[in-house]
């Protein structure tokens, strides 16, 4: 009977199709289901809330579910003005959450600041200590932003490969 | 016409594994018990996609949106494509919880479950045990379903899943009174506590119509059970995150709601039996099949739970209590009475 070497079975497990099949069908329920945790910071989370509601209607995408525990969702929207006092709140939620776990900034104040800027209290978006996945620029966005943000996070979360390239952050 | 057709194929299957296989007779008996066993679980699996399927569009439906409708038609994928994520989240265990505890809390309340279907008759003579104390099985059954809910809560050491287990044992043992009070009626009325005795004695008359009063109480009394809205504060998101299942994450938390959404079909299915006539065909229809009557009869029970949960906020705790305590068990404890005076005064008629 041949020995296989070692760095054969890696090559026999790279290989595997299975593997890589099964992970491509998680990957895509994944991108298909994504559970955002019920969890504001400031005025863009009102404009959250009426994406989830009538007229928006989030839960055609399947992000219907806000479930208010962390160890049950998959998205964290960073939804306001992140402060200093509210950082570690934010980075224990996000810890509190179950692998694998996107976040997405929305609006500016999570993306750098914002209009607080010049704030003493305030953090300079959400990317200083969380690794953000999409950014949805606006101040707040619409509706409609937060749903295509929502889709591009899907784009991402469906194709790993494709965006391997442009990652900046882990 | 069911019934013959469901036992050829259990006499048929029997047949094959004695004389086909050469099972001994006790073999034969126990491996078609574990395959019905098997066919029930199916079944509630089953229902379970469609219900949340129909959760999700009955909730849209009532708050004008329009629910999930990419995936499969009219969103019927959604579930399965939800429940395949679930299943490949992390699976967390608190660092300090009673970790033994914590891992079987959620199977437990779903043995529980599959428990009570033993005795749940999904058609004439479609039964896994047509046990003579039948009824009094499955409330008993149904009511060890607190032990699990408490378990999940007290070993998370979370003080939210602590309080939302705290309050469920509270509503639930507090509502199974009302809701044991007013099946009491029908059984009177039947003098037997075998479900397909109280189904055989519905043929002319519904029990809704003469215990009216009994089947409201019980319809309340099994939504506080249930823990569905309007009295689902044992996982009120407002103030308890979610409840005795705030820990839990991945295929547990799914344990959980499979578990739930089976105890929603079970009392959907008891409702159906006890007072909507079982597989009894209303105004003589009986050319569809009883098995049909009955899942429309469940399924309609199931809308009426969920138009409920849609439609009104959820209530405070104390105002729970006392609705429970005050005002149905006095009721339901009157409609014994009433039913009994009546049971007597018919029987000084007839002679
Ligand atoms: S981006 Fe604008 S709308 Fe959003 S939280 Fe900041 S200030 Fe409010």
């Amino acid at each position: 009977m041949d020995v296989i070497k070692p760095n054969q079975v890696d090559e026999v497990v790279r290989n595997n199709v299975v593997l890589s099949t099964v992970d491509a069908a998680f990957n895509w329920c994944r991108s298909r289901s994504l559970w955002p945790l019920t969890f504001g910071l400031a005025c863009c989370a009102i404009e959250m809330m009426a994406t989830a509601d009538t007229r928006y209607d989030l839960a055609r995408f399947g992000s219907e579910v806000f479930r208010p525990s962390p160890r049950q969702c998959d998205l964290m929207i960073i939804a306001g003005t992140i402060t200093k006092k509210m950082q570690p709140v934010v980075k224990r939620l996000y810890e509190q959450m179950a692998e694998p776990k996107y976040v997405l900034a929305m609006g500016s104040c999570a993306i750098s600041g914002g209009p607080f800027v010049d704030s003493y209290n305030v953090v300079l978006g959400g990317d200083t200590f969380l690794p953000v996945d999409v950014y949805v620029p606006g101040c707040p966005p619409r509706p409609e932003a937060l749903i295509y943000g929502i889709l591009q996070l899907r784009e991402k979360v469906a194709n790993p490969k494709k965006i391997e390239g442009l990652r900046k952050h882990g | 016409m069911e019934k013959s057709f469901f036992n050829t194929i259990a006499d048929a299957l029997r047949n094959w594994l004695m004389n086909g296989l050469g099972f001994s007779d006790t073999a034969a008996q126990l491996t078609a018990t574990a395959i019905w066993t098997l066919v029930v679980i199916l079944f509630i699996l089953m229902n379970l996609i469609v219900l949340v399927w129909l959760e999700r569009k009955f909730s849209a439906f009532f708050q004008q949106r329009r629910g999930p409708n990419r995936l499969g038609p009219a969103g019927f994928l959604q579930f399965p494509v939800d429940i395949v994520k679930v299943l490949g989240k992390e699976d967390i265990i608190p660092a300090n919880a009673d970790k033994t505890v914590f891992k079987i809390a959620s199977t437990c309340l779903f043995i529980t479950t599959i428990l009570a279907w033993a005795v749940i008759p999904l058609g004439d003579g479609v039964i896994l045990a047509d046990l003579n104390i039948g009824l009094f099985y499955f409330l008993a059954i149904g009511s060890t379903a607190t032990v699990s809910l408490m378990m999940g809560g007290f070993s998370s050491n979370n003080k939210y899943s602590l309080i939302g287990g705290m309050r469920t044992v509270a509503q639930m043992i507090s509502y199974e009174i009302p809701m044991i009070f007013s099946l009491l009626g029908v059984v009177m009325m039947v003098g037997s506590l075998r479900l397909s005795d109280v189904v055989a004695a519905q043929q002319n008359m519904w029990f809704i119509v003469p215990q009216a009063i009994a089947f409201l109480v019980y319809f309340v009394a099994t939504v506080a059970e249930t823990n569905r809205g309007p009295f689902d504060l044992a996982e009120g998101e407002q103030e308890l995150v979610a409840g005795y299942f705030t820990e839990y994450s991945g295929i547990r938390y799914a344990i959980w709601m499979i578990a739930e959404y089976g105890n929603l079909v079970a009392v959907s299915t008891i409702a159906s039996i006890m007072f909507l006539g079982g597989w009894n065909a209303p105004f003589g229809l009986t050319f569809i099949p009883g098995f049909v009557w009955l899942l429309l009869k469940i399924y309609f029970m199931i809308f009426l739970f969920m138009w409920v949960k849609w439609t009104y906020p959820r209530i405070r705790i104390d105002h729970l209590m006392h609705f429970g305590w005050k005002f149905l068990i006095p009721v339901s404890l009157a409609n014994i009475l009433v039913t009994g005076i009546g049971i007597y005064v018919y029987r000084l008629i007839i002679g």
